[in-house]
């Protein structure tokens, strides 16, 4: 576990650095910028998807989701961060709790 | 970190490529006696922002244990790691048996646009070359936006960037560190549906991506998040852990070449105001 903390870590911040060191020709272009914007919209809708239904290579259906709706739910009547995450956290909880889905 | 605060919504990078003019926005020729005011200004937005990406690093630390990194691999992600998303992403990699590289691509992925904001804030703040690796340590959404926010002078912006940058880092770890060692002692995270706030985490730094541009710009976003899903849902059962996610950036790819030549201004042109 210790190289891929230590090497994720040092290849971010080389991401980082690279900013303030290369020419700016090089990521000024508009299709780079366009690609760098849309990037976190693929991964995180992705992992949305696959932290929801993925149980190893399975894709199942279990309480998560209901804590995802929550958290949907949640995200549109502009609730912070960390209450988004309690309250799916929560609702998830007590859906195992009360025995309703696995 | 790439925490949205919704009740201030400046405080991130997506917020401000979307909209500024910013109606706050300090006015930008008063000289002398607003000095003093635009610097507490500056440090309370700074000090507010850092609370709230504390909070959510308290997420950060439950989720990174549950997934089965140690406290001390939680706490090296936040120290030198320190953007939010990659590390979210990197342990929720890990968390669902992605393998090393699988990790390791995702988070440097996400972290790309950490390159962007460097190239921004680099003629922004003007640095001499001894403070670069400082600041590029300190470069995430929340130093970005606040920088693009206090756009008076160079004072001003090296003022916003270095104390945003602090207070998240500073309070970022603190949050680690407690929701580490909070989560190290429960038995079993997935009773509290721990493993649930991970997908909500991850819908959460979605959110701003989605709502906060032009409603054209979102509804692209939203398409591209649908389809990524999407792909990523239907790779689960084909593809090893982790490669799902990793194939969506796919959909990203697609969607900027097929959108790159209609579209004139990059977020980054109305940054420049």
């Amino acid at each position: 576990m210790w190289p891929i903390v230590l090497i994720a870590s040092l290849g971010t911040y080389l991401e980082k650095l690279l900013g303030y060191v290369l020419p700016h020709s090089l990521l000024e272009r508009e299709s780079v910028r366009r690609m760098t914007g849309l990037l976190p919209v693929s991964l995180l809708a992705a992992l949305v998807a696959v932290e929801t239904f993925a149980d190893g290579s399975n894709v199942t259906v279990d309480a998560r989701v209901l804590g995802l709706a929550v958290a949907f739910i949640a995200l549109a009547f502009r609730a912070p961060f960390l209450l988004v995450v309690v309250l799916a956290a929560l609702s998830t909880g007590l859906a195992r709790w009360f025995g309703w889905m696995a | 970190m790439d925490s949205q605060s919704d009740d201030d919504s400046h405080s991130n990078m997506d917020s401000s490529h979307a909209h500024l003019p910013h109606p706050h926005l300090p006015h930008p020729h008063v000289p002398g006696e607003h000095l003093a005011h635009t610097n507490r200004d500056i440090h309370v937005n700074a000090l507010g922002i850092g609370l709230a990406t504390g909070a959510y690093g308290l997420s950060f630390g439950a989720i990174s244990i549950a997934s089965g990194l140690s406290i001390a691999q939680t706490q090296a992600l936040s120290l030198f790691m320190f953007t939010g998303a990659s590390q979210f992403a990197l342990v929720g990699v890990i968390g669902a048996g992605g393998g090393a590289f699988v990790a390791i691509a995702t988070a440097l992925l996400l972290g790309a646009r950490n390159s962007l904001y460097a190239l921004s804030l680099s003629p922004r703040l003007n640095l001499r070359r001894s403070a670069v690796p400082a600041a590029a340590l300190l470069t995430i959404d929340e130093s970005t936006g606040m920088t693009i926010r206090y756009s008076a002078n160079v004072q001003d912006r090296r003022r916003a960037f270095f104390a945003t940058g602090l207070s998240v880092y500073v309070l970022w770890n603190i949050g680690t560190a407690l929701g580490a060692l909070g989560a190290s002692n429960l038995s079993d995270p997935g009773m509290f549906g721990l493993d649930a706030a991970i997908p909500a985490g991850f819908l959460a730094l979605l959110w701003p991506r989605l709502t906060s541009n032009s409603r054209t710009e979102n509804q692209k976003m939203w398409t591209v998040a649908i389809v990524s899903a999407l792909v990523a849902f239907l790779l689960i059962p084909v593809l090893k852990p982790g490669l799902p996610v990793l194939c969506s950036a796919l959909v990203a790819v697609a969607a900027s070449l097929i959108w790159g030549r209609s579209h004139t201004s990059g977020h980054l042109d109305r940054m420049d105001q």
